[in-house]
C-alpha cells in the first residue's frame, strides 16, 4: 500500500502546526520522521490517523484520495498507530484491549474473547512476542504493553504502521528488540512510519528520513548521513553535539545519602535502601528507565515524600524530617521533572515565577509587603542572562515554549548560591539549541563547586553530563560507575544487572575504579 | 572511599518500613468495646423472640428464642477476638481479610438486635417481616444505584439520581391517575427519568459543564418543579391528578410459600421483579457484552476508545439516557407500590443513599445491589424498632441508615477505585 500526504496543513487557531507537508510512504519501507519536540510530527500523524481533521490538504492511498472522519476510517484503510502514550485501558486485559472497537460477538452481543485470544496467539507466534492475552495491562512492563499496541494494529490488518516516539519509554535492550520487530514487519511487506528525535535510532532503522522543522518539511536525508548533519537539519543551524566539558575537580563529599528507603502507600518500596555521595564540583547522573524510583528519590531529598527512612545529610545537616521550605532555604536548588506542573505556575508572570522560591525573603519582600520593583529588576537580569525568549517579563509563563519555560525554572534555581543542585529531566521536551545552553549552565554550576545531581532517562544526556553514573532499577541502586562507561553496560544495568556483572559481559570494559574517588 | 554500593536484595528485606493502615483494627476495636459494654454488660435480662414465619403461612417454622445476655456475651467475645485478630494481621503487614469484617458485621448486627429487641416493651420481633421489608425499601435504592452504575461506568458523574427518582415518582403518579392504569404510570416514570437524564447529558457531555454542579442543580430543579405542581395542580384536584392505582402484587405459586425467602423473592409488584432482572441484565451487559466493553472503555480511557473508532460521546449519551429509564422505574416504586399518591420531596434523600450504595458497591451492579440491601435493612430496622418501643429515642433510630452509610463508605470501603475518566468530559483533539 502506498500512502501519500499532499499539502497537509493543520492550524490550531493562529498557530500552524503543519504547513503544507508532502510525504510519500512506499510499501515495505521504514520511513522516519525526524524532528524536534514540537516540530509537528505527532500532529501530522494524528491527522493521518483521523484524530485531527486537516485544515487543508489531501491524503491518498494507492493514488486515490481518502477522507477520514475518525480513527475508525483510518483503520479500515489499513493504517495502524502506536501512540507515544499508549492507548490501552489499564484495567482491561490485553485481549479486551485488542477486542475493543472490533469485537467478535456471539448471539445477543455477548463477547467472544476466545476468538481474539486465538488471533493474539497467532500474531505472537509469528513475530515471537510473548504476550499473555489474559494479563491485565497495568501489570505489564511497558515493552510488553507496546507489543500489545502493535498486535492491536496487526489484528486490524494494518498495512502502514505509525510508531510515535516508540523508544521513549524503553530500556536500551527493549529498544533493540523493537528495532528487530520493525525489521521483521518490513520483511512482511508492511510500511513503517517511525517518528523520533533520537538520531541514532533513526539512522539504524530507516530506509529514508524526512526531516521536519517548525511544521515544515526541511528535506529528505539518507540514513547514512552523519549525526551532525542530521542534527543541523533538524535544528536549522549547526550544533555541536558534544559538550567538551573539563574533567571534574571533585572536592569534599558534602551530600551524603545513607540507606534511604521510600515506601509507597501500597507498601511497595519505590526507593530501596539507597546510599550514595556527591562531592563538591561533581555531577552524579541518575540513570534508569522512567518509573524506577527516580521521582521518589528526588522528592524524598526535597521533603516531598511521606514514609521516608534512612538519612540524607547536606554539609552534615540531616534533611530527612525537615519541611520542604527549610530544605530549599538550606541551599538546595531543584528543577522538577515536569516543569509545567511542578516547576512553574503557568498563569503567573515570568517575573513572578523567577522568585517563587524566595518571594517572602529580602530583597523581594519586606515584612508583609512585596517589592515589585526588585522583582522586575531581578527578572530583567535573569532574562538577559539565560536568554529567555519572552515578549516581556510580565507575560504568563505558560505561554512560553518548552525550552524557554525550562530556562525560567533553571534561572530561578541557579540564581542564588547553592549547596546542592538537583535537576530532573533538565532538557526533556526542550529544543536542541536550548539543550546546549542548559547543559553548559549545569556544568558551570558544577565548576563553581556545587554538588550536582542530574536525573535523566535519556542515556545521551547522562553520558554527556555525568562524572559518575548511578543506575536505578526498581528503586534499587544497581551500582555507581564512571562517566565514560559504555552504553551497553549501562543498558544492562538499567535492565536490572549489577554493575560488576554488567561490566563483565561488556567487551569494551572500562575500569570500574577509574571514576571512583 | 568506595561509593560503588551494590544493594543485594537480601539487604532490602530488613525492617519493613511498610505503610500499615490501622484504620480497620481500630474501628473494629472501638465497636467491640462498645458491644462489650452495651450488648453484653448492659444486656436486658430477658428472653428475645425472633419469629421466622407468620402463623398463616403454608410452612410454619418455630421461632428462635434466645436469652439476651447470653447472646450479648457470645457476640462480644467473638467481636473482641475478631478485633484482636485484625490487629495481629496488620502488625504482620497483612491486610485484614474481608471475611473477618463480614463475620464481625453479622455478629454485631445479631448482638445489636438481641439487645435492642430485648430492651423493648415487647421483646418479640418478626424476623421475616424485617427482612422482607428491607428488600422492599431497597428497591428504589437499587434502581438508583444501577442508574449511577450506567452513568459512571461510562464516565459521567450522576448526582442527579435523587432528581431522577423524584421525577419518575411524579410522572408515574400523574400519568397513572390520568390514565387510570398503573402500567401507563410505570412507562411514564421511565420517560420522566429520561427527561432528567437528557438535561444531565446535554449539559455535561455537550456543554462540558461541571457534572457535579449540573447534578445538584437538577435535583433542586426537580424538587422545586414537582413541589410547585404538587401544591398548585395536584393538591387542587387530587382525585384527577394524584390518585394513581397501585401495581398489583404478584405471588408466584409454591415458591412464595418457602419460609423467609419466599415472601422476599416471590411476592412482589412487577417493579420488584424488574429490579432483579435489571441487576442481572446490567451485570451481564457490563462485563460480558460488546456494549459493556465499550462502556467501560469510555469510562476508563476515552481517548483509547476513540482511537479504536468507538464514538465516546455517543456512547455516554446513550448510557446516561438508559440510566434515566432505570432510575425512573425506581421512582415509580414510591407512587405505584409503596403509597398511591405523590408527596412533596417524597424521595427524601434516597437518591443520595443510592449514590453511596453505588460507591460502597464499587461501581458494580451486584455490589450496589447488596449495598442497597444493607441500607434498606437499616431503614427498615428503624421503622420496626420504633414500633416495638425501644429505650433508644426515635430520633437516634432515624439516623441509623445515615450512620450506616457513613461507616460503610468511609470505614469499610477503603480504597475503592472509580472509573478513571469519571467526571472528565471528553474533548476530541
Amino acid at each position: 500500500m502506498k500512502l501519500e500526504l499532499k499539502g497537509i496543513t493543520k492550524k490550531f487557531g493562529s498557530f500552524v502546526a503543519n504547513d503544507h507537508i508532502d510525504l510519500v510512504v512506499e510499501p515495505g519501507q521504514v520511513h522516519s520522521l525526524l524532528g524536534e519536540n514540537g516540530a509537528g510530527k505527532s500532529t501530522l500523524m494524528n491527522v493521518l490517523y483521523g484524530l485531527y481533521e486537516p485544515t487543508e490538504g489531501q491524503i491518498l492511498i494507492d493514488g486515490k484520495p481518502v477522507d477520514f472522519n475518525g480513527p475508525g476510517d483510518a483503520m479500515a484503510a489499513g493504517i495502524g498507530m502506536v501512540h507515544q502514550h499508549f492507548m490501552l485501558v489499564p484495567v482491561f486485559t490485553v485481549a479486551e484491549n485488542i477486542a475493543l472497537g472490533n469485537e467478535a460477538t456471539k448471539a445477543g452481543g455477548i463477547l467472544n474473547l476466545d476468538e481474539t485470544r486465538t488471533k493474539i496467539r497467532q500474531i505472537s507466534e509469528q513475530y515471537g512476542f510473548q504476550v499473555d492475552p489474559d494479563a491485565v495491562v497495568e501489570d505489564l512492563p511497558v515493552g510488553v504493553q507496546q507489543r500489545a499496541e502493535i498486535i492491536k494494529a496487526l489484528v486490524r490488518d494494518a498495512e502502514v504502521l505509525i510508531l510515535d516516539e516508540p523508544t521513549a519509554v524503553l530500556t536500551p535492550k527493549e529498544t533493540d528488540e523493537l528495532l528487530a520487530i520493525i525489521a521483521q514487519l518490513k520483511s512482511d511487506g508492511k510500511s513503517i512510519v517511525f517518528i523520533s528525535h533520537k538520531l541514532r535510532e533513526v539512522k539504524a532503522v530507516s530506509d529514508l528520513i524526512t526531516v521536519i522543522r517548525r511544521g515544515k518539511v526541511v528535506g529528505d536525508a539518507d540514513p547514512n548521513a552523519s549525526t551532525t548533519d542530521l542534527a543541523s537539519m533538524m535544528v536549522g543551524r549547526s550544533v555541536s553535539l558534544s559538550l567538551n566539558k573539563a574533567p571534574a575537580q571533585p572536592g569534599e563529599a558534602t551530600f551524603v545519602i545513607d540507606g534511604l528507603t521510600v515506601t509507597a502507600p501500597t507498601g511497595q518500596r519505590v526507593v530501596d535502601n539507597i546510599s550514595l555521595q556527591i562531592a563538591q564540583g561533581e555531577i552524579l547522573a541518575i540513570a534508569g528507565v522512567q518509573g524506577n524510583g527516580q521521582t521518589e528519590l528526588t522528592e524524598a531529598i526535597l521533603g516531598l515524600q511521606e514514609h521516608v527512612s534512612g538519612s540524607i545529610r547536606l554539609e552534615g545537616k540531616e534533611l530527612v524530617g525537615r519541611g520542604t521550605k527549610e530544605i530549599i532555604n538550606s541551599g538546595v536548588g531543584f528543577v522538577p521533572e515536569d516543569r509545567s506542573v511542578e516547576g512553574l505556575v503557568g498563569a503567573f508572570s515570568v517575573a513572578e515565577n523567577m522568585i517563587l522560591n524566595r518571594y517572602d525573603q529580602a530583597p523581594f519582600a519586606k515584612g508583609l509587603a512585596m517589592k515589585p520593583a526588585r522583582v522586575a529588576e531581578n527578572a530583567a537580569e535573569r532574562i538577559a542572562e539565560f536568554d529567555v525568549r519572552t515578549q516581556s517579563a510580565t507575560a504568563a509563563a505558560g505561554t512560553l515554549s518548552g525550552g524557554n519555560q525550562q530556562k525560567v525554572v533553571m534561572a530561578r534555581e541557579l540564581s542564588r548560591p547553592l549547596k546542592l543542585f538537583i535537576a530532573s529531566q533538565p532538557t526533556r521536551g526542550v529544543d536542541v539549541g536550548s539543550i546546549e545552553f542548559l547543559h553548559k549552565r549545569i556544568v558551570s554550576e558544577r565548576d563553581r563547586g556545587t554538588p550536582v545531581m542530574i536525573v535523566s532517562t535519556e542515556l545521551d544526556e547522562v553520558l554527556e553530563l555525568a562524572d559518575r553514573i548511578a543506575v536505578l532499577y526498581q528503586g534499587r541502586l544497581m551500582g555507581i560507575v564512571p562517566g565514560n562507561t559504555s552504553r551497553d553496560t549501562l543498558g544492562l544495568m538499567m535492565a536490572g544487572m549489577g554493575a560488576e556483572d554488567a561490566q563483565g559481559t561488556d567487551p569494551a570494559r572500562t575500569d570500574p575504579e577509574s571514576g571512583d574517588k | 572511599m568506595s561509593t560503588a554500593v551494590s544493594t543485594a536484595p537480601e539487604q532490602s528485606t530488613t525492617r519493613a518500613g511498610a505503610v500499615r493502615s490501622w484504620k480497620t483494627p481500630i474501628t473494629l476495636a472501638v465497636l467491640a468495646v462498645f458491644a462489650l459494654l452495651v450488648f453484653a454488660i448492659g444486656a436486658p435480662g430477658n428472653e428475645v423472640t425472633f419469629r421466622l414465619s407468620d402463623p398463616g403461612d403454608a410452612i410454619v417454622l418455630p421461632p428462635i428464642v434466645v436469652f439476651a445476655p447470653v447472646m450479648g456475651w457470645i457476640g462480644a467475645v467473638i467481636m473482641v477476638a475478631a478485633a484482636a485478630l485484625a490487629f495481629v494481621q496488620v502488625r504482620a503487614g497483612r491486610p485484614v481479610p474481608g471475611w473477618l469484617i463480614a463475620v464481625f458485621a453479622v455478629v454485631f448486627v445479631a448482638a445489636f438486635l438481641s439487645w435492642i429487641v430485648g430492651s423493648a416493651r415487647t421483646p418479640n420481633v418478626a424476623l421475616y417481616g424485617l427482612l422482607a421489608g428491607s428488600v422492599t425499601l431497597a428497591v428504589p435504592l437499587i434502581f438508583g444505584s444501577l442508574s449511577g452504575v450506567l452513568c459512571e461506568r461510562s464516565g459521567v458523574i450522576n448526582i442527579a439520581i435523587e432528581g431522577q427518582l423524584l421525577f419518575g415518582a411524579f410522572s408515574a403518579a400523574v400519568a397513572g391517575s390520568l390514565s387510570g392504569s398503573a402500567f401507563v404510570g410505570l412507562m411514564a416514570a421511565a420517560v420522566g427519568g429520561v427527561l432528567v437524564s437528557l438535561v444531565l447529558a446535554v449539559f455535561s457531555i455537550k456543554y462540558l459543564v461541571n457534572q457535579v454542579i449540573v447534578g445538584v442543580v437538577l435535583n433542586v430543579l426537580v424538587s422545586g418543579l414537582t413541589g410547585f405542581l404538587f401544591s398548585t395542580v395536584l393538591s387542587a384536584d387530587a382525585e384527577t391528578w394524584n390518585s394513581p392505582p397501585r401495581l398489583p402484587v404478584i405471588s408466584i405459586p409454591f415458591l412464595s410459600d418457602i419460609p423467609i425467602i419466599g415472601p422476599i423473592l416471590f411476592e412482589q409488584a412487577i417493579v420488584g421483579y424488574l429490579m432483579y432482572v435489571a441487576v442481572a441484565v446490567i451485570y451481564i451487559g457490563l462485563f460480558h457484552t460488546k456494549w459493556g466493553l465499550r462502556t467501560r472503555a469510555v469510562g476508563e480511557h476515552p481517548k483509547a476508545a476513540d482511537t479504536l473508532g468507538v464514538k465516546v460521546n455517543r456512547m455516554r449519551f446513550m448510557n446516561v439516557s438508559l440510566a434515566g429509564v432505570v432510575a425512573g422505574l425506581g421512582g415509580a416504586f414510591f407512587t405505584l407500590v409503596s403509597v398511591s399518591s405523590f408527596g412533596r420531596d417524597m424521595t427524601a434523600g434516597q437518591g443520595y443513599i443510592a449514590l453511596a450504595a453505588l460507591i460502597f458497591g464499587r461501581w458494580n451492579p451486584i455490589g450496589a445491589f447488596f449495598a442497597a440491601l444493607l441500607f434498606g435493612f437499616a431503614t427498615n430496622l428503624q421503622y420496626v424498632l420504633s414500633f416495638l418501643g425501644t429505650p433508644v429515642p426515635n430520633q437516634f433510630l432515624a439516623m441509623l441508615p445515615y450512620i450506616v452509610t457513613i461507616f460503610a463508605v468511609a470505614g469499610l470501603v477503603g480504597r475503592s477505585r472509580a472509573p478513571a475518566a469519571n467526571g472528565v468530559p471528553y474533548i476530541k483533539g
